[in-house]
Formats: C-alpha cells, structure tokens, sequence
C-alpha cells in the first residue's frame, strides 16, 4: 500500500512535467508576441525590447522552459542575466518561489494573486461539493427505493430540469429573486470562511447551490443506477435470505456497494471545481480564480493563463491519486502489489 | 393433497415417510408478468418433505426448481410475481405469514446455499462479518460470542485455520472454501430446512464431493430437512431420499430415488437419464440428448408440456390425448408420474427400450 502511493505520487510528478511542458508550448505557440501583451498597446519597438528582455522572452526556448521551472521550485529574477545583475541589482525584481511570473494587467506577481484567489474558488466548491453530495445521494437512493412510483418519477424529473438549465440561467434568476426580489439570503459576497464561517455560509450559499445543482442532477441518477445494480446482486438475495431487516439490506448491504463508484467520480468532479468556475463566479462576482480565467483569457494575460492551467491540472491529478489511494481502502478487493 | 385423506394413511401408504411432513407445497403457482405475457415458471407444484430426509428437485434450466425455492423463502415478495398456493412449513403458511413473522423464520428456520458462492457474498465485508451478522439477527448475543460461534462453524464445514480466516474477504476465499462458508453461515442457526440450490454447480468435481458430503453429514448431525436443486443427476443420486421431476412449472415424475433411477415412468426422465454420461458402462460414443429445446413458459405446449418433445406418444391408445389433455399427477402415489402411457405400457417401454440404452 505503502509503495503503491509512493509509485503513484512518482507517477503524478511525471505527469506534472509532462503537463506544465505541453502548457509552455501551447502558449509559445500562440501568435502572439508575450512581451507585447504584457507590454500593453501603446509601447515602442524599443520598450517592447526591453519588456523581452525583461521577462526573458528574448532567450531560447528550453531555457525558458527551464527558467519558468526553476522559478517555481526557487524562485527568479527578472530580468535574468548576470550583467544586469553586476550593473544595477536595483532594477532587478525577484519573484520568490513559486514564482509563475508576473503579471502587467494585474500589476501585480502571478503568484500573489493565486493566493488571494485560490481560497475563493476553493471553498465555494467545497460547499457546492456538500451540497450536492448529500442531496444528490440522498435523492438517489429515495429514486432507488421508490423505483417506478411517484417520489423516483419527481426526483428524477426535476433532476433533468436542473441539469437541463445552464448555470448562467440559474444563477441570475436564484440572484434576482431569492436574493434581490425576496432577499431570504444576504447579497452574495464572499467571506472567509476562516475568519467568519457562518458569514461564508451565508454569502456563499447562492453560488454554491448553483453548482450544486447541476452536479445534483447527475448524482441522482447515478445514484440511483447504482443502487438498481446493487439492489439486483445476489448478495442482496443472500442478506434478504438472512433473515436481515429492511434497513440493514439498505444501509449495509446496497449502500455499501451502490456508494462506492461514486467516490471516484466525486473526488474527480470536486478536483475539476478547485481550480474556478468562471460562468458562476462571474454571475455573482466573487473574486476566484474562475473569473480570472476569463479576464486573463481576454487580456491574453499569458503568465496567469499558465499558472491557472497548471494548477488545474495539479488539482486534477492530485484527485486522481487521493480517489485511487481511497478506493484501495474502501473496496478490499483492490489489491495494489 | 386431496381432502379427507389423514397424515396417517399418507404415511401408511408411503414406507418411506417416517414422519409428519415438515413441508408442504400445494398447488404452488409463481407467475411473472412480462411485455410478452405472463410467464408461469411455476404452475401447480405439489411436493412434501418430512424432517432429516432430502429432497432431489431436478430439471433443465427454466423448469421452474430455482423459482420454487425462492418462493419457499418468501423472496418474491416485493417484486412483480405472482404467487399463490400454499407453503406449509411445521403447518405455518409461508405465503400469509406477516413480513416481519417471515424475516424471522428465514436464515432461523430455512436457509438457503445459493449457486455461485462468490457472487453471493458481500464483497465489501470479510466472511467473519457476514456470517456473525446471521448469527446475531436471530440470536440477542454480544459480537464475541457470535464470533466464538461463527469460529466453530467455519472450523466445523472445514476450513483450516478458521481464527484467521473469519477476518478475509470472499475474494480471498477459493471457490470450495466460499462455498464452505455460504453453509457455516446457512447452518449457523441450525435451520430446521435447508435450501441448497445447485450447491456445486460453480465448483469443480473433487470439491463437489466434499461440499454434498458435508452437506450430508451436518443433516446427520441437525436432523434437518434439506431440498438440493440441481441438474446433475449425480448429484442427486448420491444426497437424495426422494426425487422430484419438473418440467415447465410442473412436476412430472416423483418418487424414492431409487425408483426414480433405476425404474423411471415418465418418458421426459428417460431423456434426462439417457443424457447423462455413465463412467461405468460400455456404450455407444454419442450421448443421447432430448430433442427440441424447453418449452416457452408464457404459451406451454397444450396438454402435456413435454408432448411435442416426445418420442412415445404414439404409445398412448389415443396420441391426441397428449395435445389436448394434461396428464394427472396424483401425489398421494408413492411414485407419481404425469404421462398418458397406461403404467404396464411404460414399464414395458422402460424395460425393452430404455434400459438397455443407459
């Protein structure tokens, strides 16, 4: 077990590298010329110049590549070059671990910004993540046990509406009237959670059903498919033929092994969320890293692009190896030599 | 069952019956309705058991034994099938007793040893914590006396080193040894009926042998009263007392085992026992199979079920009868048999063209 995550905490690093060198490319591939973006519209040839050399677009390609990495393991200075350096160390800026560059739109370290936006994105999808785990499963299971009759026709029903909305949609008309109309929440804001939780209930409350629901809308009817699976095993037939009670072929016995493909999909859709989501942080205008995927995007503000993708990736593949670590503990039947 | 006939003369007419019977099935019909009909997988089944005897309940797939046996443990309730008749067991119907009077006496009362032991053990949990869990739904104990016991009865189906095996998984188990376990946990509470549907079907031959003797010896042992539902002749021949015969939903041919095998009335349990490869005679290379394939369960065959597989009716005074008419089956008969053939004429067809065949 123990090597098996260390093998797989080996393989993630791989695939880090491998990610942030497809990511490099993809940006130096584009048309655009870095140091004029990050330079702004009305710069001479000869700024440009020195925005390049600056931010040390004007060396090879590798050695920016390289650069970038050593940036975010130690962090750099720009610009990087030892004449510079001898000549006027005051010109020199540095941009401490993990350094992802600096931004021109934002006037401000790539890095720091992260860090102010990270926790927004992060905890909203914590809470959406809550939300629709327990509603969506509950839901599910209710679908399941009820198959065929009413309460399973309405879950299910409404679960296709919900999922039919796209988030924009039903983020403005949960901001237009059950905050604004009938105000039964505070306008949304974020507040975090680690100064005043309930404060981030509050405020978060909005966005955090908005994504929920269409995660909701999808649990409940894999829930329910899992459960119908579970429910037709012959284990089942063996715990009925026990002598078992009702709740305890349902909670032990179907539960058990109904719940536990979803742990995979959750830890993968919930690392998917920790990196932004920009339609319903743009709706409710909180400052997460979504909303700065979008403004990034258009501003062609290609430090931050970088480090946003990076970090997704990141997250996606830590939530690969904690879904995988979990699973060898849930299900004894994986057996990792 | 026809009225006015006592349990005494019932057992006066059958030496075998050495007791009250135990269980008994009148006139059970388990029907399911489908988008293409109703299908009667069982239709009108009438059998008896009395306690420590066995009972050898055989038949090709989709004659109905698995549904029979699940309607024996009340577990159709809650689904879609129709089920009617009677189950008496120790006079108590299974079919009108209350949910909850039902959930008692299964796993208490009848257990049942399912077909394929891995697919019917929890994989989630270890084989300790499945079987304890029996023990204790029927019994008020703490988890270490359950344990206690659920350690006693692993080590009593055989299974070494039962201390440390309590605590494994069913994936950790071989196919012999899961099926070692299904029993532990089917005969931990001493069931006073046990169901072993197809028991060996998933195992190999060698552990076959060791499950039905295992089998054999803990009803020696508990005095229970045990049906064994199986397609394997063999099988049946070496666990069973008695022997039923069903063919779509119905029994065709009953009796002591030995009648059944060595002087078989019915020409369906010829086909069975001609198609059954024998180690110990000399015969031709080709085995001889029943021709035609089952009968379809939503519009069976008129008259009797087996008629347009079979290849004596023309030994009926009048073949027609076979299509129009089902045959009687009479239980009160020590050796049943639901066919249109005079009973001389079969013996006779038995004795100078079967027999010599197997």
């Amino acid at each position: 077990m123990f090597a098996y995550t260390i093998r797989r905490l080996l393989a993630a690093f791989v695939l880090l590298i491998l990610m942030s060198i497809v990511t490099f490319l993809l940006f130096n591939a584009s048309a655009q010329d870095p140091a004029r973006l990050a330079c702004g519209k009305n710069c001479t040839v000869e700024q440009i110049a020195s925005v390049r050399h600056k931010l040390g677009y004007d060396k090879p390609i590798a050695t920016q590549y390289v650069l970038l990495i050593k940036g975010l393991v130690a962090g750099r200075d720009f610009p990087d070059d030892a004449a510079t350096k001898k000549n006027a160390p005051q010109t020199i800026t540095h941009c401490g671990a993990p350094c992802f560059g600096y931004s021109n739109f934002q006037t401000s370290l790539v890095s720091t910004l992260i860090k102010e936006r990270l926790p927004v994105s992060i905890s909203v999808a914590f809470f959406a993540f809550v939300l629709w785990m327990v509603f969506g499963i509950v839901s599910g299971v209710i679908a399941a046990l009820f198959r065929g009759r009413w309460p399973d026709k309405i879950l299910v029903g409404l679960a296709l509406v919900g999922y039919s909305f796209p988030t924009f949609f039903i983020g403005l008309v949960l901001y237009t009237y059950i905050a604004l109309q009938w105000q039964l929440v505070p306008t949304p804001e974020y507040i975090s959670p680690l100064s005043d939780p309930v404060g981030f209930l509050r405020g978060a409350i909005l966005p955090a059903v908005t994504l929920a629901m269409i995660y909701i809308a999808g649990y409940v009817r894999l829930t329910r498919a899992y459960v119908l699976e579970a429910m037709g095993e012959d284990y089942l037939r063996t715990a009925r033929a026990k002598g078992l009670n009702e709740r305890t072929i349902v909670i032990k016995h179907t539960l058990r092994a109904a719940l536990t493909p979803i742990t995979t999909i959750a830890g993968l859709d919930l690392g998917a969320l920790l990196a932004g989501t920009p339609i319903t942080e743009t709706v409710f205008n909180f400052n997460g890293v979504g909303k700065l995927t979008v403004q990034s995007a258009t501003n062609g503000d290609l430090p931050t692009l970088t480090a946003i993708v990076l970090i997704s990736a990141a997250f996606i593949i830590v939530a690969n190896i904690v879904v995988d670590v979990l699973y060898a503990y849930i299900d004894p039947r994986v057996r990792y030599a | 069952m026809s009225e006015g006939i006592t349990v005494a003369e019932v057992a006066a007419d059958r030496p075998h019956a050495l007791g009250e019977d135990f269980l008994q099935v009148e006139n059970l019909k388990v029907h399911f309705p489908t988008e293409d009909g109703l299908v009667k997988s069982v239709d009108g089944l009438s059998f008896d058991l009395q306690r420590g005897r066995t009972l050898g309940i055989v038949g090709e797939s989709g004659s109905g034994k698995s549904v029979t046996s699940q309607a024996i443990m009340g577990l159709h309730r809650g689904s879609r099938a129709q089920v009617s008749g009677q189950i008496l067991l120790d006079g108590e119907d299974l079919l009108q007793v209350s949910d909850e009077r039902l959930r008692k006496l299964r796993g208490n009362d009848i257990a049942m040893v399912f077909q394929d032991p891995l697919s019917s053990l929890h994989p989630y949990y270890t084989i300790g914590n499945q079987i304890v869990e029996a023990y204790k739904v029927h019994h008020d104990v703490k988890n270490s006396a359950a344990r206690k016991r659920t350690i006693e009865m692993l080590d009593r189906v055989g299974i070494p080193n039962p201390q440390r095996r309590i605590d494994q998984y069913p994936h950790e188990f071989s196919g012999g040894m899961r099926q070692r376990a299904m029993i532990a946990m089917a005969l931990i509470n001493d069931p006073k009926l046990l169901i072993a549907d197809e028991p060996t079907t998933a195992l190999d031959v060698t552990v076959q042998a060791q499950i039905l003797e295992l089998i054999l010896d803990l009803q020696r042992e508990f005095g229970s009263a045990i049906i064994i539902i199986t397609h394997d002749l063999g099988v049946v021949a070496e666990m069973a007392d008695d022997i039923l015969v069903m063919y779509a939903g119905k029994s065709v041919e009953r009796g002591p085992v030995n009648d059944v095998f060595y002087t078989p009335q019915m020409p369906y349990t010829w086909g069975l026992l001609s198609s059954m490869p024998r180690i110990d005679r000399v015969r031709e290379e080709r085995l001889n199979p029943i021709r035609g394939n089952p009968p379809s369960l939503i519009n069976p065959p008129s008259g009797c079920a087996f008629n347009p597989r079979c290849d004596f009716r023309h030994q009926v005074d009048d073949p027609q009868r076979c299509v129009d008419e089902v045959p009687l089956f009479d239980p009160e008969q020590l050796h049943p048999v639901r066919c249109h053939i005079v009973p001389a004429r079969r013996k006779e067809i038995f004795e100078s063209t079967i027999k010599p065949r197997l």
